[in-house]
């Protein structure tokens, strides 16, 4: 719980993140996903300029900027949610695991990229169908029970709901219910996890269960998250990306994002000048 | 007191009654005409009335049995056509048509609501009645079947709109085709919305006359198959009203008592469904 006992920071002060992890530079990790030259358009509107990125294998990687910077648009790329809307259109090159994620069956694809939302979206079924939902539409060959307890352990959940699983999804409260889409996400084994403002719906105390479960669980996946919390970024990643106006301005190990930021307006933004 | 609040105290007061009044004769109409059925024809509603065929002109007792019947299986035909057609168009028109099909299909819709029933029967007559020759129960349960499809297939189609956004994309983001999703998800979500509307056009053309007038025409006699002509309780109705008999008076009385009370149930049994099962809470 050390994220909830942290001390406010004030936002001219940039907390300093000493996980070692973090120190590791970029070139000595794996890359699970490779983005390169992304350039995306909601219909003639271009909201992501020249993209290039790598998210590195079982680490947590943020993505911070100002509202409509297109952090939001670009995690969508990811697991191509973008494809629902009319006239949205991509261009460049995304890789995962070295493979086109463009040319590839987009469910099949969608199974590797789990998705939580901003706000908790449980299926109007009870904790038990809403955990089992992916493995059930994906004909899973694994007991179905068996993978819905592993996935609600992952998440933290279990404990709370093991005696009631059969209850509404609705019945539990707003960070369970987070924690319930978690589950659900991690019940079908993704690679990756995005995650959009997972906790901008949540009280703080619900916030910090859900950042210190996001640290357990890279040992399982590898994570993107998508924040307007800069604390947060600091807290739980290992990389941050600085977004603004569509453009990547800095992409760097947290604590140097954080503490030497290389770009004046990544240390305008760190600092709360504008955003 | 200032005239001037004086005056205003006296218009609120004023338009609250005024408001107050209206609302009580809307709500009392419904139960004067309850009442109303109950005093002419509660008399007439025995074992006889659900069970025997309608006596000879002079004769005494007999029973609507043969309307019940046909107005069942009209209503079953009826429900085969409009409930499938309307159900999957909103799916369609929900979940896969762009702006300008949704705006076209959605405003035909609209506008066949609003054609006048006694049109829908002649456009049955013609297409059914006319080419096989006869009155047929089949003709009858086209002419409603129409009647239900528009009612269907809005009411649907609003309940599938109201499935929030956030469900489609949580299922699709798990690796749900658009197909899976609507399947799994989507109707579950809103399945108690449809139920209602299904039953609410159920309703709706169950006390339709006008288009079986020249469809399923009526029948004194049992009508086996659906070839047949066929009476239906509205029918029965609107012929024992006008005719001159007293017992057939009491008769048609105690046929719209039963007609109303179906129609309850069914509005009764459609809220119970609605207040069950798990709701996506409004957000």
């Amino acid at each position: 719980m050390h994220a909830s006992v942290r001390p406010a920071l004030s936002v001219n002060i940039p907390p300093i993140v000493t996980s070692p992890a973090a120190r590791e530079t970029s070139s000595a990790l794996s890359m699970r996903m490779t983005i390169s030259k992304v350039n995306f358009f909601y219909a003639s509107k271009q909201v992501l300029f020249d993209i290039n990125l790598g998210i590195a294998t079982n680490k947590v990687t943020s993505l911070i900027g100002p509202s409509g910077c297109g952090k939001s648009t670009l995690l969508r790329t990811l697991n191509r949610m973008y494809e629902i809307v009319r006239g949205a259109r991509l261009e460049g090159e995304i890789l995962l695991d070295g493979q086109n994620i463009l040319t590839q069956d987009v469910t099949s694809y969608r199974r590797r990229v789990g998705m939580v939302f901003q706000r908790p979206n449980p299926f109007p079924k009870s904790i038990f169908d809403n955990v089992a939902y992916g493995l059930r539409i994906n004909g899973s060959k694994t007991p179905i029970s068996e993978a819905v307890e592993k996935s609600l352990r992952h998440a933290a959940l279990w404990d709370e709901v093991k005696d009631h699983l059969h209850k509404s999804a609705y019945e539990l409260s707003g960070g369970q219910q987070q924690r319930l889409c978690i589950a659900r996400a991690l019940a079908v084994e993704p690679e990756v996890l995005l995650l959009d403002e997972p906790c901008s719906a949540l009280d703080p105390i619900s916030t910090a269960k859900i950042e210190e479960l996001l640290v357990q669980l890279k040992d399982l996946c590898t994570i993107v998250t998508v924040t307007h919390n800069m604390q947060q970024a600091a807290r739980i990643s290992d990389f941050t990306a600085f977004l603004l106006t569509g453009q990547l301005i800095e992409f760097s190990p947290t604590p140097q994002l954080f503490t030497t930021p290389g770009d004046p307006r990544t240390e305008a933004y760190i600092t709360g000048r504008f955003g | 007191m200032s005239p001037r609040l004086r005056w205003r105290k006296f218009v609120s007061g004023f338009m609250l009654t005024m408001t107050g009044i209206c609302a009580l004769v809307a709500v009392s109409v419904l139960f004067l005409i309850l009442g109303y059925l109950v005093y002419h024809g509660g008399a007439s509603i025995n074992w006889n009335f659900f069970t025997k065929l309608p006596t000879p002109v002079g004769e005494n007792g007999g029973g609507m049995a043969i309307a019940i019947l046909g107005s069942a299986k009209l209503l079953l035909l009826a429900s085969l056509i409009g409930v499938p057609i309307g159900f999957f168009g909103a799916i369609y028109l929900a979940e896969f048509s762009g702006g300008t099909v949704a705006f076209i299909v959605r405003y035909a819709a609209d506008l066949l609501n609003g054609v006048p029933s006694i049109v829908i029967g002649i456009f049955a007559f013609i297409l059914v009645v006319h080419p096989f020759k006869h009155f047929s129960t089949l003709a009858g349960g086209f002419a409603l079947g129409l009647m239900m499809i528009p009612i269907t297939l809005r009411s649907t189609e609003e309940f599938l709109r109201a499935v929030p956004r956030a469900l489609r994309e949580a299922a699709m983001a798990l690796g749900a085709s658009k197909w899976k999703t609507i399947a799994s998800v989507i109707v579950p979500a809103a399945y108690r919305g449809i139920l209602t509307a299904i039953l609410l056009a159920f309703a709706r053309v169950a006390g339709e006359t006008a288009p079986l007038l020249f469809t399923a025409l009526g029948n004194r006699f049992w009508s086996p198959g659906w070839n047949q002509p066929t009476a239906a309780l509205p029918e029965m109705i609107y012929r024992y009203a006008i005719a001159p008999y007293d017992d057939w008076n009491r008769q048609a009385w105690a046929a719209g008592l039963v007609l109303l009370g179906l129609i309850l149930v069914i509005n009764i049994v459609a809220r119970a469904i609605l207040s069950r099962g798990i709701a996506v809470p409004r957000s």
